[in-house]
């Protein structure tokens, strides 16, 4: 079952630059909750705090408090622990390339010294089934590589893949921007049966893929969260002028 | 433009047709079983061979990539790895100066690290003189190798919990094996030729030896002492023993690339 995540004054920094500005937020569990904004507003820095994928980039920094369900990200608990309970999917399908598809899938658990057969292979077929990938690559499991698949076929390994470690909470960053539209109607669709299970945070770039999927939107803007609230209100009748300004299309 | 292409393809591969060509023309004739199975015949007599040597080269050259290896890919995940600072520029530049010390000069070295101190020549001598020149040729390449790796994929690791350490093993490493490997071919094939380290480390011997606190025969050594030598008889054996390294040389390359490509997936 999903976590809900609670943020509060969250600073963020690139060496000396300041990515992100007190950010307070609350992610209510088993929702998808979609962040948009410009581009460079800070939205893909939010979403590797979650997980503290922002600490592995060299002089980064991170300031204030996160809550993923019980764990205090940023006190008391270790990176690796935590990115086993927030899965991540990036922008760019990112499949290991010199795995086959089971590999890939398998990855997570293999690599954390989880050795059961028989529990891996249905651990695999299970994900792969969740990202609706399964049928078309159930011939070819240990035959290809992850990186003989089409971009779209990739992406949804790649949430297998992140599946499979049994995470809580699903980080998707513009999961769909280097996809086709039917490829991206496929991973719409999964993230509204992913829902059930696991609380989605999706950056995006696509401000009717927000208003697809998502029950809850935040705006961006220079690093500080203008606004969050339920989708329909942010587009509709969103309560600060510069959110209005850019979900109409005035900026950005 | 294409015409000039093909005559500087035709200028770089003739050298190389030519001493290949000519190996063969004067090598194959000179083999016989006596030479792949006995070991030197004392001086004067006519006969014998260089069984010796070619289980001695193999011997040591194991030695060397025992070590040799392990240290450099070591070496080159430091660089790529954890080694965007100062330390990671002094370990660069003195593996690029390494590579450019003249091979006697690393046999002196482990003349000194290693002859002196056991008080007479080794196998093991000659496989450090040996190791030492493979170390940084592996260090760099693996390094560029790594780095080619796009960080998109460390992060697709890191975002499962994997440790970085086990990341840079299981992730990276693995992508990029097939560069890691032909690196450390090239720097095996550089110093499985390699005579001058060999002349005072692993000297030379006229009979079998498979210890590696002894003093063992090597091709090169061999080739060394007989090309000089004022015997015909030898002479061939020389060219016979030139053409064996070379050919154990490339069939160790291309087995080495057979078995990295066997295991490849489709569309990988």
């Amino acid at each position: 079952m999903g976590v809900g995540i609670t943020v509060e004054r969250l600073n963020a920094f690139y060496g000396k630059t300041q990515a992100l500005f007190d950010i307070n937020i609350n992610v209510l569990a088993n929702h998808a909750t979609a962040l948009i904004g410009p581009s460079g507003c800070g939205k893909s820095t939010f979403i590797r705090c979650l997980n503290r994928m922002h600490e592995t980039i060299p002089e980064s920094r991170v300031e204030g408090n996160v809550r993923i369900g019980e764990f205090n990200v940023y006190n008391g608990t270790s990176a690796t622990e935590l990115r086993r309970r927030v899965g991540m999917v990036f922008q760019k399908p990112n499949p290991f390339p010199t795995m086959s598809i089971y590999d890939n899938v398998a990855a997570g658990l293999k690599l954390n010294g989880f050795r059961n057969r028989k529990k891996v292979d249905e651990v695999v077929e299970k994900s792969l089934r969740s990202s609706a990938l399964f049928e078309e690559v159930k011939d070819s499991l240990h035959k290809k590589s992850g990186a003989s698949l089409s971009g779209g076929q990739q992406q949804r390994l790649c949430i297998a893949r992140a599946l499979a470690v049994q995470p809580e909470v699903l980080l998707m960053d513009e999961p769909c921007s280097a996809l086709d539209p039917i490829s991206t109607g496929k991973i719409e669709e999964l993230i509204f049966q992913l829902k059930e299970q696991y609380t989605i945070v999706i950056v995006t770039h696509n401000m009717q893929q927000a208003a697809r999927v998502a029950e809850f939107t935040g705006f961006f803007l220079l690093g500080k969260m203008i606004e969050f609230d339920k989708t329909e209100k942010v587009f509709t009748n969103p309560s600060d002028k510069r959110t209005e300004d850019y979900v109409t299309g005035r900026f950005g | 433009m294409t015409g000039v292409a093909i005559l500087t393809v035709v200028i770089v591969l003739a050298p190389l047709v030519a001493i290949f060509g000519y190996l063969c023309y004067k090598g194959i004739g000179s083999i016989n079983i006596a030479f792949l199975t006995q070991t030197p015949k004392p001086v004067g007599e006519v006969g014998g061979g260089m069984a010796n040597a070619i289980v001695g080269s193999a011997f040591i050259l194991a030695i060397a990539s025992l070590m040799g290896v392990p240290m450099g890919i070591g070496a080159g995940i430091f660089l790529s790895e954890y080694g965007r600072n100062r330390y990671g520029d002094a370990v660069r530049f003195v593996s690029d100066v390494l590579n450019g010390v003249p091979s006697i000069v690393i046999g002196i070295v482990a003349y000194g690290l290693v002859v002196i101190r056991q008080k007479h020549f080794s196998a093991l001598a000659g496989g450090v003189a040996l190791a030492i020149m493979m170390v940084p040729t592996i260090a760099r390449t693996t390094e560029q190798m790594l780095l080619l790796v796009p960080q998109a994929i460390r992060e697709a690791a890191y975002g499962l919990g994997v440790s970085r350490w086990r990341t840079t093993l299981s992730i990276t490493l693995r992508t990029a094996t097939s560069g890691v490997i032909t690196g450390v071919m090239l720097a095996f094939a550089r110093v499985a030729g390699e005579t001058a380290p060999l002349l005072f480390t692993a000297f030379g011997n006229q009979f079998w030896n498979l210890k590696p606190d002894q003093p063992t025969a090597a091709l090169s050594l061999q080739i060394y002492t007989y090309a000089l030598s004022p015997f015909d008889d030898w002479h061939r054996q020389a060219w016979a023993g030139s053409f064996v390294l070379i050919v154990l040389i490339v069939g160790a390359v291309a087995a080495v690339r057979y078995v990295v490509r066997r295991g490849r997936l489709a569309g990988a």
